[in-house]
């Protein structure tokens, strides 16, 4: 059989679904033998390369640049994984949404800086007016939600999905976890 | 009770079954063992069928019925799942998070709340509908509790039960549709309440961590809803 084209994907999110997926530990030494792992915060390719088999995608669709990133991520990937509350929910970056994007602004550039206070324009993206969950912007193909999704979890859907398989994550995890 | 023309038979589920004229297909159903999931149905208080998860097929009915509020009858046939019924269960559990902001993840309630339960028993794992993000507020003036709108499903089971148990009527619903809400008193701050006892059976009534206790963080408020029915009880025998 070869090997599975796997990557991950780390829009507005704690890292924690990542922290949870290298929790997988010694099953990580399973997995390698029937992926590769072609693109990921854990690994060093710049560009998201196409004919990806399986993306699991952590965190919200909050800025200029995860909205960009997220509909190539689509382009290119067959199966699209929602991992953990923020992808699935917008989860605690979606807590900004009801305050609009000028206090969220002010608050973090203006109110608690000291040195030249101002909204930067370059190198940080422009956030987007919501922080919005990854299926209302592109096509998601299986949900796991949880803040993060167990390890346990993670190397369900996945050996699930290598497998040919649609997991099934209700009795595994839920909303927060 | 002891006429036999007060017993109705009924088939829920396909399972023979029988309840007293008084009693609903909930009381029914969850005498036998058959899971109706609800949010604001509570034993010992009053049913108001305000959350529409119970609701039931009734054979000969076009419209869905809910088993909170429905007598028994004789010769009912009650199916309680069905595809039909899982798919407006959902959809409606699902609106409920879109309506207000349910953040599970950092919720005083996270693995105690009746509503996250309920969405992963009905295998919930994201919501089709578009969140509204409405900006909702906290009121914190009580000196031990604390009201977050964000989180409130408008079960009205804190309505209830300060009015039918405490008997102080603190708690009421203002506003119709997508703007209602609960309140103390006439819409002001829960502090300055002159009728709320500070007893506490509204947050522990609350199915969702929209009523807490004050210094309670994440995950860390426990519930206790065995008061209820003993009360109502023994407010029985004494009358």
């Amino acid at each position: 059989m070869s090997k599975k084209r796997l990557a991950t994907v780390w829009l507005d999110g704690c890292s924690g679904c990542h922290m949870s997926f290298l929790d997988m530990d010694e099953r990580l030494l399973a997995l390698a033998s029937l992926i590769d792992l072609v693109y990921s915060p854990l690994v060093d390719a710049k560009e998201f390369p196409e004919n990806v088999d399986l993306t699991l995608v952590e965190g919200a669709v909050s800025s200029e640049e995860d909205l960009h990133k997220i509909q190539i991520v689509r382009q290119r990937t067959t199966t699209l994984v929602s991992l953990g509350d923020c992808a699935v929910t917008a989860n605690v970056p979606g807590m900004r949404n009801p305050f609009g994007l000028k206090p969220v602004y002010d608050r973090a550039y203006r109110e608690n800086v000291t040195f030249d206070p101002g909204i930067p324009n370059q190198v940080v993206p422009a956030l987007l007016p919501y922080s919005r969950p990854v299926h209302e912007i592109v096509t998601v193909d299986v949900f796991v939600p949880g803040c993060p999704p167990s390890a346990d979890t993670i190397f369900y859907v996945l050996t699930e999905l290598l497998e040919g398989r649609q997991p099934d994550v209700s009795q595994k995890t839920r909303f927060g976890s | 009770m002891s006429s036999a023309t007060s017993v109705k038979t009924l088939k829920i589920d396909g399972r023979d079954l029988s309840g007293r004229q008084e009693e609903t297909i909930l009381d029914v159903a969850r005498q036998n063992g058959i899971f109706i999931p609800r949010l604001c149905e509570m034993d010992g208080l009053s049913d108001v069928g305000a959350c529409r998860m119970c609701l039931v097929e009734v054979k000969g009915q076009n419209r869905l019925l809910p088993a909170c509020v429905t007598a028994v009858e004789e010769g009912m046939e009650v199916t309680t799942d069905s595809d039909r019924l899982q798919k407006y269960r959902k959809m409606i559990l699902e609106l409920l998070f879109a309506e207000r902001n349910h953040i599970c993840s950092v919720c005083v309630s996270n693995g105690h709340c009746e509503m996250q339960m309920l969405a992963q028993r009905l295998g919930i794992t994201h919501v089709h509908f578009p969140y509204r993000y409405p900006k909702m507020e906290v009121d914190a003036s009580h000196e031990r509790f604390v009201i977050d709108h964000n989180r409130c499903i408008l079960c009205t089971r804190c309505v209830r039960v300060c009015d039918e148990i405490e008997g102080a009527h603190t708690w009421d619903l203002m506003g119709r549709g997508i703007d209602a809400k609960v309140i103390t008193d006439l819409n002001e701050p829960w502090g300055l309440s002159e009728t709320c006892t500070s007893c506490g059976k509204c947050v522990h009534v609350c199915p969702t961590g929209a009523l807490f206790e004050k210094g309670r963080s994440v995950a860390e408020m426990l519930k206790r809803r065995q008061f209820l029915p003993y009360l109502t009880l023994m407010r029985e025998e004494n009358e």
